[in-house]
């Protein structure tokens, strides 16, 4: 076999990273504004990436690269799903960048790096590989939300949120050393195979445990490392929120997969009590200081964290269920996410955020169409069936009784309930009060029909969830449990 | 039987359907378009469920027109409609109001026609859905659905405090949801992954965890009923709401909340039940006897009148927990009653605000003089409300009364007391609205109800009369339903 068809699992990896940068030359030649080349063929990219992944798909688990790289069923599924999300968060974002000038070719390229982090941190099966993978993300999206130079919010977001992140990669690495010390290797699968044989110093290797899942609860933006998420939500402009908040948290959530329940289970009853306290101030504390908010943006910053908290509740009960129902969350998570940013930007127009909750005003009396699919998405975040977000919440709750955290359950749900109440908020300005102005909404067709599919999604799902459910489980069953 | 053997999904897909079409019409200018398709809708709605009630066989308590398809296979949730003797009658309820909404609001509602009946409609067929699920995930998921349609009812088409209203009515019956979602997860685990309510009936389950179980249903149910310390936004959600908004409230979602008892709390946790029965009885004649006096002093008649309700709704939960086959099939035919009733006084107080714009009885006063037929119709069901014999209201009242009797003297002393409040606060109402000189211009100037008035409060009436002359038609359906619950939950679960 020759050297080339070895690497097949990461022909995906590959491919992109070719087309990155010849979309990077090629965007020097394109001349007219719009970027329309540029933008076919990162959309092409994408598509490519998606029948790659598919054709390379191969069952069982295939490592590359001295075990660096890992190719298995959770990894297809969830790159499958980034490429979806990126994508659709370029038609989202292309008419909104295009009147503010930052439909760059710059821009586009970012995206694309940062979709190969992504793919790297989900097929990462290697301390070093997964804190690479982490990096070429992070870096993108600082440099993404630093793109509108002569916005000072934006400068001072992305400021923010490079200083905090490069903190959290520190803590990360710190306590990668730390694991490293205690067990001489760097390979996940054997930091856990180290751990079980026993190691001798078990204070060295819980006080790396910490320092990981500081940076790991950095990244997802949970409570009590979420001060950045507000303020780079807010302040970053809405198209590169959008990218913040969809397809990275699927790479995160495979970060963790990859680092505590593939590396780190056997510390499970060291890493699953920091997990619940973070859960549960973070569902706390988003929901509460949601209500608060007048800036949409930062509502839906408030919103991700305490969803986040919801994610690690899904983790901590720590048997296949609850991994699967975590994943399922941080699916349905960027979906409702993506359809939410995509409607603050459709009511965007040049000069005009729609980023307040005022915005919102009369929504229904301006178009009732739109107004309706954001009903739905709302509905389906705070977690009213038959949307999507319910079954979500629900599968989370089982899988939390069913380890035996009942009070845990309850707590949830009583801080849903307040979630309820902003969800509900917007629902309101749409439904019940008058609109501020009768200005006619400005719709592209591609976005307004991508808006569309995305709300009806979630109410299709919410319908019908259980094979979504079960890619879930099954993915994550068939990753974790052959090896 | 006609669609095979789906009639229950008919019931409750054919509205939505039809609510989604209504939708479809777009804005106002196809308004009347979207009046005729939603009546459509709303009176085929109706005849399909009426073979439910000629086709059900009255001599068993086993579910009938069952329908199971997989659902949701990772967690054992199923498709599972049927209907027992209980379940049965509030579908047919649900589905006979719907067309009269429909009517009501056929000129009052002038903006967002289209969404307007087709909330109702949508919300019709989730209702339907409530009382026909036999899957515990099922019945939360048209149970939850059902809040949001209210939602917009009141919150889109309400009165002056329609948002407080709104929001009040949405967190209040979602907080007790939530409660309940927990606790069918706990029963979930507990049954081995099950979600067959009718497995949960069976499935022995220690006290505590009985007890706990019956306090979160009770917290979703009291809620919805409701009950006498969570009662407080049914007031403010009732006179908020536009007319078929309060109709549809006191008709039919009140009667959920009273249906979840029957079907959860009382099967699922019967010990937890007989010893918590106290402490329901106390709650149900606070209501009964607090809530009436409240009632008295009312001077906004929709206040009036929900007040009334919850006063009502207390008897229901009185019949409940006295464990005896009087106070059971009394408390289903109060409720029964109560809705043809309330919905009726409801759409009575809508003809006067409609042309008025006040519901305060103080701008009343002598609307006999201009409006004889209406006057008519406002005697007959305020009579039903006081309990009057000879109305659909007596019989369910009287019955529950002779079942607290047989458990214990001064629950009937207490429950019977309704008699003398209901008939004071309606009445007296009645007296200030209809009776006397004409009170002001705005009186003077009332024209008698229309030919579309009539037909809705005719088929009440004739509805409400013939419930209280032959009531037979109604008990005997639900009657080995009862019997066979009340030998089930006599029975212990340890």
């Amino acid at each position: 076999m020759s050297f080339l068809s070895t690497l097949y699992p990461a022909y995906a990896e590959i491919f992109l990273l070719v087309m990155a940068c010849t979309i990077l030359i090629v965007d020097l030649l394109v001349v007219n504004k719009d970027r329309t080349v540029t933008y076919l063929l990162v959309q092409f990219t994408l598509l490519g990436c998606s029948l790659i992944t598919v054709a390379t798909h191969e069952p069982g688990v295939t490592h590359l690269f001295h075990n660096m790289f890992v190719d298995d069923l959770m990894s297809d599924v969830l790159k499958l799903l980034s490429y979806l999300s990126v994508s659709m968060a370029l038609v989202y974002s292309r008419n909104y960048l295009l009147t503010r000038g930052l439909f760059s070719g710059e821009f586009m390229v970012l995206t694309l790096f940062s979709l190969l982090g992504m793919m790297v941190m989900i097929s990462a099966s290697h301390f070093l590989t997964l804190y690479l993978g982490l990096e070429l993300l992070s870096l993108c999206l600082y440099a993404m939300v630093a793109l509108q130079r002569d916005s000072a919010t934006a400068t001072e977001a992305a400021m923010k949120y490079f200083i905090l992140g490069a903190l959290a990669s520190g803590l990360l690495l710190y306590g990668m050393s730390m694991l490293y010390g205690a067990t001489a290797t760097l390979d996940v699968a054997g930091v856990s195979e180290a751990i079980k044989h026993g190691v001798p110093n078990k204070e060295l290797l819980v006080f790396g445990l910490v320092f990981v899942v500081a940076g790991l609860a950095f990244k997802l933006g949970a409570v009590p490392f979420h001060m950045w998420v507000p303020d780079v939500y807010h302040g970053a402009p809405t198209a590169m929120t959008m990218m913040i908040g969809s397809a990275p948290k699927l790479a995160v959530f495979a970060f963790v997969m990859r680092i505590l329940v593939e590396g780190l289970q056997p510390l499970m009853v060291d890493w699953s009590v920091m997990l619940m306290i973070m859960a549960i101030l973070s569902i706390a504390v988003g929901n509460i200081a949601a209500i608060a908010q007048t800036n949409i943006k930062r509502m839906l910053a408030f919103s991700s964290i305490a969803h986040m908290g919801f994610l690690l509740l899904g983790m901590l009960s720590g048997n296949i269920e609850g991994y699967g129902s975590a994943m399922f969350y941080a699916v349905v998570y960027v979906l409702m996410n993506l359809g939410a940013f995509g409607m603050i930007m459709l009511l965007s127009r040049e000069g005009f955020e729609a980023d307040k909750l005022e915005d919102f005003k009369g929504l229904n009396q301006r178009n009732p169409w739109i107004a309706f699919m954001m009903l739905l998405l709302m509905f389906s975040m705070a977690g009213i069936p038959p949307t999507v977000g319910f079954f979500a919440k629900f599968m989370v709750l089982q899988a939390i009784v069913s380890a035996g955290y009942l009070w845990l359950a309850v707590a949830a749900v009583l801080f849903s309930l307040i979630g309820a109440y902003y969800y509900l908020r917007i629902v309101k300005l749409m439904y019940f009060d008058a609109p501020e102005s009768h200005e006619q909404i400005k719709m592209q067709p591609d976005t307004s029909l991508l808006i569309s599919i995305n709300s009806l999604a979630v109410l299709a799902l919410g319908m019908m969830p259980g094979t979504l459910m079960s890619v879930c489980v099954v993915s994550v069953r068939q990753s974790f449990l052959l090896h | 039987m006609i669609f095979g053997f789906h009639l229950l999904s008919v019931a409750i897909w054919l509205p939505i359907i039809f609510g989604v079409l209504v939708l479809a019409t777009g804005n106002d200018r196809n308004a009347p378009l979207a009046r005729v398709i939603a009546l459509a809708g709303g009176i085929l709605g109706f005849l399909v469920t009426l073979p439910l009630y000629t086709g059900f066989d009255k001599m068993t308590s086993a579910m009938q027109f069952v329908e199971n398809h997989d659902w949701v296979a990772r967690f054992n949730m199923h498709y599972h409609l049927g209907v027992d003797g209980i379940s049965v009658l509030f579908i047919l309820l649900n589905s006979f109001f719907t067309p009269l909404v429909v009517l009501a609001g056929w000129k009052v509602i002038e903006k967002r026609v289209a969404q307007y009946l087709a909330a109702f409609l949508i919300m019709s067929g989730i209702v339907n859905g409530v009382f026909a699920a036999l899957d515990a995930m099922l019945f939360y998921v048209f149970w939850e659905a059902m809040l949001i349609p209210m939602f917009l009812i009141i919150g889109v088409w309400g009165g002056p405090n329609r948002v407080y209203a709104a929001v009040k009515f949405f967190l209040y019956t979602l907080l007790g949801s939530l409660l309940m979602l927990v606790a069918l997860v706990y029963l979930y685990n507990h049954s081995g992954g099950s979600f067959e309510i009718l497995d949960y009936h069976a499935l022995p389950i220690s006290m505590t965890a009985q007890i706990l179980l019956f306090i979160a249903f009770f917290a979703a149910f009291s809620v919805k009923v409701p009950m006498f310390p969570v009662h407080t936004w049914l007031p403010d959600a009732h006179v908020e709401a536009p007319t078929g908004g309060s109709v549809v409230l006191a008709a039919i979602m009140l009667k959920v909340g009273a249906y979840g008892f029957l079907r959860f709390s009382l099967p699922i946790a019967p010990d937890a039940s007989h010893k918590l029965a106290a402490m329901m009885i106390a709650l149900s004649l606070i209501a009964v006897v607090y809530i009436g006096l409240v009632a008295l002093m009312q001077s906004d008649m929709k206040k009036l009148v929900a007040y009334s309700s919850i006063s009502h709704m207390g008897f229901v939960t009185l019949g409940f927990f006295i464990f005896n086959a009087y106070g059971m099939e009394g408390a289903l035919l109060q409720m029964i009653s109560h809705g043809f009733v309330s919905g009726a006084l409801f759409l009575v107080i809508g003809v006067l605000y409609d042309r008025v714009h006040s519901r305060q009885i103080a701008d009343y006063g002598g609307v006999a003089n201009k409006m004889p037929v209406f006057a008519a119709f406002f005697m007959l069901f305020a009579m039903a409300n006081s309990g009057l014999p000879g109305t659909s209201g007596f019989v369910g009242e009287f019955l529950v009364i002779l079942g607290a009797e047989k458990a214990n003297f001064w629950f009937a002393f207490l429950a019977a007391m309704t008699l003398v409040f209901g008939a004071a606060y309606t009445l007296w109402m009645y007296k200030r609205v209809i009776f006397g000189a004409v009170a002001n211009d705005h009186v003077a100037h009332l024209s008698d109800i229309t030919l579309r008035e009539k037909v809705i409060f005719g088929i009440l009436a004739l509805t409400v009369l013939a419930m209280g002359v032959y009531p037979l038609p109604f008990s005997e359906i639900m009657h080995v339903t009862v019997n066979d619950l009340l030998v089930h939950v006599a029975r212990t679960k340890f």
